[in-house]
């Protein structure tokens, strides 16, 4: 932080830790109000949207992994749901269960990385978790053995942990017998009380006082808690369809940042992850994972953003017993995937990667060539949000050490988990000529 | 009996010299056997700790861009001294190689014996080929690697 004659402050963190890609953070503060809050974005764009264009619809599940290491099944399932819905096809029974089992795997590691790894070195006061892992060595070894329990189920039904290979529109390359599965199981169940224990756990940390109002944004569905499927809803009373996507939200370019921001159309900033999931879904949750978060002392809304570690930890917690029901009742499918000729059509995609809420489109000719493609991740939806945070988190604790504030509003932003690798995957290019 | 020695390479395939680590792996499982055991790794550097188990003595192959001339390598006692921070964190964001072998320190969860190599990359961008100076570290290290083995 930075302080100048005129009553000016600046704070400026050039490089964010802890969050997956290159970001930085820039706020002006003067005579005790805050004047500028930016979420800079530098990490480069990638531009999938335009190297789509022109691919095979068959491949398009296995390039839109690669836009993230952390979360590429959520771009597969938007990806491959967004063709089968421009198909006309819908893949139900036992191979649907088998796509959400491989996303809870998905679910598990990554929130249990941002867990353990990314957020709570913030509320412990450490530098990081390998520093932390010096003083709390149980709980960061409980971590990484339940990360890698997550890692190991995508590896069995995706083929492998990063970037799996397994998922195909229609359904899945290899499919497996009941039998393949029960080591899993056995690491599942502990999982299964691993989570309950974090839950546990994340309660007791020190959260700082800051509730906002926010919309809430997630996905709805009838007897589930959404991971795959639903209705696009919020918490100011939006019900769509996610078809009906383009005429609600809107992306709009800002000048610090490679990732556009996606603003409601009418009402402007949204909230998508975790916590909009839990807040919009809790009568959806597991009996035991409900249990779990009224002890742990969330009521139905949770407006504190510092809380979504415990909301992660509750998801965390719904991940193994979702994927433990799922293994009990699994039969193998007859057949692996449904076959599909192309045909030309638009589909849309939605489904909830662990950062929120992910939506696909894709329009494809009747060879099944990608015409146009377009991918709204999560992060992008969230960063303004994060910015009105910083806003009025600076407001209300101007009164902090510069060290302190400087802290905490880099916790704030790790509030969201961003991926900021995500986020910039979509930037349009500009250009003028003369 | 005493544990087989692993042979862990890292890297990323896609990055040119990044993929240094791979290539000293690859060339190396040629000459497994009972007292040698070889892996490639690709992703995830916090999977080592997990990976590394039971193994009494790692040797551990990575690229690095520390500013020294290309082609160069350096090998560190990861018993004896702590890797530094900025060393490996040439292909991920999140969680390094230098950042995973501290991360085991502090759980009490490294090897017994632990060399790391890294070798002076000079072209990270995307691309599978390898700088000529890289290729020539790659066979030094190998021949290190395998002069120390045996």
């Amino acid at each position: 932080m930075t302080n100048k004659k005129d009553g000016t402050k600046i704070i400026k963190v050039d490089t964010l830790a802890r969050v997956e890609g290159e970001g930085g953070l820039y706020i002006k503060i003067k005579d005790n109000a805050v004047q500028e809050v930016r979420l800079k974005i530098f990490e480069p764009p990638r531009f999938f949207e335009a190297f789509l264009r022109d691919r095979d619809f068959r491949e398009v599940p296995d390039i839109t992994a690669r836009i993230c290491g952390i979360c590429p099944v959520a771009y597969q399932m938007s990806s491959v749901h967004a063709m089968e819905n421009a198909l006309g096809v819908k893949v139900e029974g036992p191979l649907r269960e088998l796509r959400r089992l491989l996303y809870c795997g998905e679910w598990i590691e990554s929130h249990v990385l941002h867990i353990f790894m990314l957020h709570a070195p913030d509320f412990l006061g450490y530098e990081d978790a390998i520093k932390m892992a010096k003083d709390h060595g149980a709980i960061v070894e409980r971590g990484l053995k339940l990360k890698k329990a997550g890692n190991d189920l995508m590896a069995k039904i995706g083929g492998r942990e990063i970037h799996p290979i397994n998922v195909r529109v229609g359904g899945f390359y290899k499919v497996f017998k009941k039998r393949e599965l029960k080591e899993i199981t056995e690491q599942l169940k502990w999982a299964r009380d691993a989570a309950l224990e974090t839950v546990r756990w994340t309660a007791k940390l020190p959260f700082p006082e800051f509730e906002q109002d926010y919309e809430f944004v997630a996905l709805r569905h009838p007897d589930e808690y959404p991971i795959n499927e639903g209705r696009l809803v919020s918490s100011a009373g939006l019900d769509i369809d996610i078809s009906q996507f383009n005429q609600h939200f809107e992306e709009e370019h800002v000048e610090h940042s490679n990732a556009l921001h996606s603003v409601l159309k009418e009402r402007g900033a949204y909230f998508v992850g975790p916590m909009a999931r839990f807040n919009l879904n809790f009568d959806r949750l597991s009996p035991i994972s409900q249990e779990a978060a009224k002890q742990a002392g969330l009521t139905k809304t949770c407006k504190n953003p510092f809380k979504s570690i415990i909301v992660r930890s509750v998801e965390v917690l719904y991940a193994c017993d979702e994927a433990l029901r799922i293994l009990e009742n699994y039969e193998m499918p007859d057949h692996p995937f449904i076959e599909i000729e192309p045909k030309a059509g638009t589909g849309h995609g939605c489904t909830e990667a662990p950062r929120g809420m992910l939506y696909h489109r894709y329009a494809i000719d009747d060879s099944g060539k990608v015409l146009d493609a377009r991918i709204v991740p999560p992060t992008s939806q969230n960063q303004k949000t994060i910015e009105n945070d910083l806003w009025h988190f600076v407001k209300k604790y101007l009164d902090l050490s510069d060290a302190e504030l400087t802290w905490q509003c880099e916790q704030a932003i790790r509030n969201y988990d961003p991926c900021i690798s995500c986020a910039t995957h979509f930037l349009k290019l500009e250009m003028d000529r003369e | 009996m005493a544990t087989p020695v692993l042979v862990i390479g890292i890297g990323n395939p896609f990055r040119s010299d990044d993929r240094a680590g791979l290539e000293v792996a690859r060339r190396i499982k040629r000459s497994a056997n009972d007292r040698l055991k070889v892996l490639e790794i690709a992703g995830n550097p916090l999977a080592l700790l997990d990976i590394w188990k039971g193994y009494d003595e790692v040797l551990l192959v990575d690229a690095v861009s520390s500013k020294s001339k290309p082609g160069t390598f350096q090998i560190i006692n990861a018993v004896k001294k702590t890797i530094p921070a900025g060393l490996f964190n040439t292909s991920t964001h999140n969680i390094s190689v230098a950042e995973a072998i501290e991360m085991a320190r502090n759980l009490n969860q490294l090897p017994k014996q632990m060399l790391v190599y890294g070798i002076e990359g000079k072209n990270f961008q995307f691309g599978e080929a390898l700088s000529p100076q890289v290729n020539e570290a790659i066979e030094k290290v190998v021949h290190h690697i395998l002069s120390h083995i045996h």
